[in-house]
């Protein structure tokens, strides 16, 4: 579904991502889990193109993304979803225009897009929700509004970046299971940052682990990657402690 | 006579800078280092002509600019030639004021805007507008009382208004009556657009 092959990412010098390669399973859900600045948000803003490679390739369904232009990477991106830790919803927006703006922007017709954005609300369960503005919903409530808004163009993939990481454990289990159901149901690949094991494990069904900019391994989570990814994260707690340099390749 | 010389003066230097100031704003805003359109050059180029504008004393602007507007008005003198300069400061000074505005913005929006496959122009109409358009409201209401400060003083080439008229009779033919009385409305229609501005403002402001 998604390759990156080869990528690397600098900002001025410092290498954020340094040459990965990464296969995204149409389908799947796929974990990233690393440690604060491992460069985890940097490849998956590739994923888009919100960030682009300084070298190597980004390729979804067989298309290298990196070499369209501008309008064409536009009209992928209305079919690669993104949910972020802060919803980044439009504040002066109620609900319903929160999610109809998607469909604005794919140019679907006003008649068509009501249907749509009820369908989409009715599955987060915020339709009665639907007149509010943001500020009156809760943090849950608006990553909900966040994940209809990223769907209801129907996406092949869902971009997701720490989801999870500004709700208490019972909102964000609720969240993993929207999150969880659209896979599923609509059979859309998942990708999902965090720096959480419980979010990625409860989650995810492959994980790539990351440090430093680069993989320090892609492991299943059943039913030995659990072990796997958490030797992964101790290994990160002791970088951390040591504030070593780590030579992970 | 005096009140419609300084609206017409006035409605004008609105009407540009919503008309040019608006989008002047906005594109500097987008110009800006780690924006939609990044440019360098053009921000650079942008900001110093705003700047410059806007630090002339209003009064030598009007004094410097009289040959640009004799070539464009046929005339440097009276209501009409009074509003070009007017016109030219009102677009630099709201234009100002909407680069602050637009960058009050939260850059999360716009980054979902741009995840979605928003276009420049859906990000501006779709997103920044309709953010930022309380302070924009706010803006505008902070530049049409400087656009009724500066007006005052066109009575040099001519223009007229009531500061004009505050001069001449109020100040001039030791009239402080009728000097005190424009002062006054003067005073209140300020607080009347002020007024107007904030509860537009708090009205549309939904965040
Ligand atoms: N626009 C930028 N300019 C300069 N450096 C950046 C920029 N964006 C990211 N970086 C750097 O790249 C590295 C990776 O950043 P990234 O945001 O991908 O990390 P992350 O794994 O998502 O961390 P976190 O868990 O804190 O979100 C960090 O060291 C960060 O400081
Ligand atoms: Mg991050």
């Amino acid at each position: 579904m998604i390759t990156l092959h080869n990528v690397t990412k600098r900002y001025g010098t410092f290498k954020a991502i340094q040459s990965i390669s990464l296969n995204i399973k149409a389908g799947e859900i796929h974990g990233i889990i690393g440690a604060s600045g491992a460069g985890k948000s940097t490849l998956l803003r590739m994923m888009n193109l919100l960030e682009k490679p300084d070298e190597g390739d980004v390729i979804i369904n067989n298309k290298k993304l990196n070499h369209l232009k501008g309008k064409e990477i536009r009209h992928i991106r209305q079919f690669l979803g993104m949910i972020f830790q802060g919803y980044h919803l439009v504040g002066n927006k109620t609900v319903f225009d929160n999610v109809a703006v998607a469909l604005e922007i794919a140019k679907i017709t006003k008649k068509d897009r009501t249907e749509r954005v009820m369908e989409s609300l009715r599955f987060v369960g915020l339709e009665t929700h639907k007149d509010q503005y943001p500020s009156q919903l809760s943090g849950g409530q608006k990553q909900r509004v966040a994940i209809a808004r990223a769907i209801v163009n129907n996406p092949k993939v869902l971009l997701c970046d720490e989801p999870t990481s500004a709700l208490d454990s019972k909102t964000t289990t609720e969240i993993l299971e929207v999150l969880k159901q659209i896979n599923q149901q609509f059979n859309v690949t998942i990708v999902i940052v965090s720096h959480e094991l419980e979010v990625i494990r409860s989650l995810a069904e492959r994980v790539t682990v990351m440090a430093d900019g680069q993989i320090y391994d892609v492991v299943d989570i059943e039913p030995t990657g659990v072990n796997k990814i958490e030797k992964g994260a101790a290994a990160f707690v002791e970088q951390l402690k040591s504030g070593g340099d780590t030579n992970l390749s | 006579m005096a009140i419609s010389e300084s609206s017409i003066m006035v409605g004008f230097s609105v009407i540009a800078a919503l008309l040019v100031g608006l989008p002047i704003g906005t594109f500097l805003f987008l110009c800006r280092k780690g924006q939609l359109l990044e440019n360098r050059f053009v921000f650079s180029s942008l900001n110093l002509i705003v700047n410059i504008i806007r630090s002339f004393p209003f009064l030598l602007l009007v004094i410097f600019m009289i040959p640009f507007t004799r070539f464009v008005m046929g005339t440097a003198i009276g209501t009409a030639a009074a509003t070009l300069p007017m016109m030219v400061i009102a677009i630099a000074h709201y234009s100002r004021l909407v680069e602050q505005s637009l960058l009050d913005v939260p850059k999360g929006v716009i980054h979902a805007a741009v995840s979605m496959g928003a276009s420049v122009k859906d990000i501006i109409f779709k997103f920044l507008y309709v953010e930022a358009r309380s302070a924009l409201v706010l803006s505008m209401t902070t530049s049409t009382i400087s656009f009724i400060s500066y007006s005052t003083i066109m009575g040099v080439v001519g223009g007229g208004g009531i500061g004009d008229f505050a001069i001449r009779y109020g100040y001039l033919q030791y009239r402080t009556d009728l000097m005190i009385y424009i002062i006054i409305i003067i005073v209140i229609f300020v607080q009347l657009i002020q007024y107007a501005g904030i509860t537009l403002a708090r009205k549309i402001d939904k965040r």
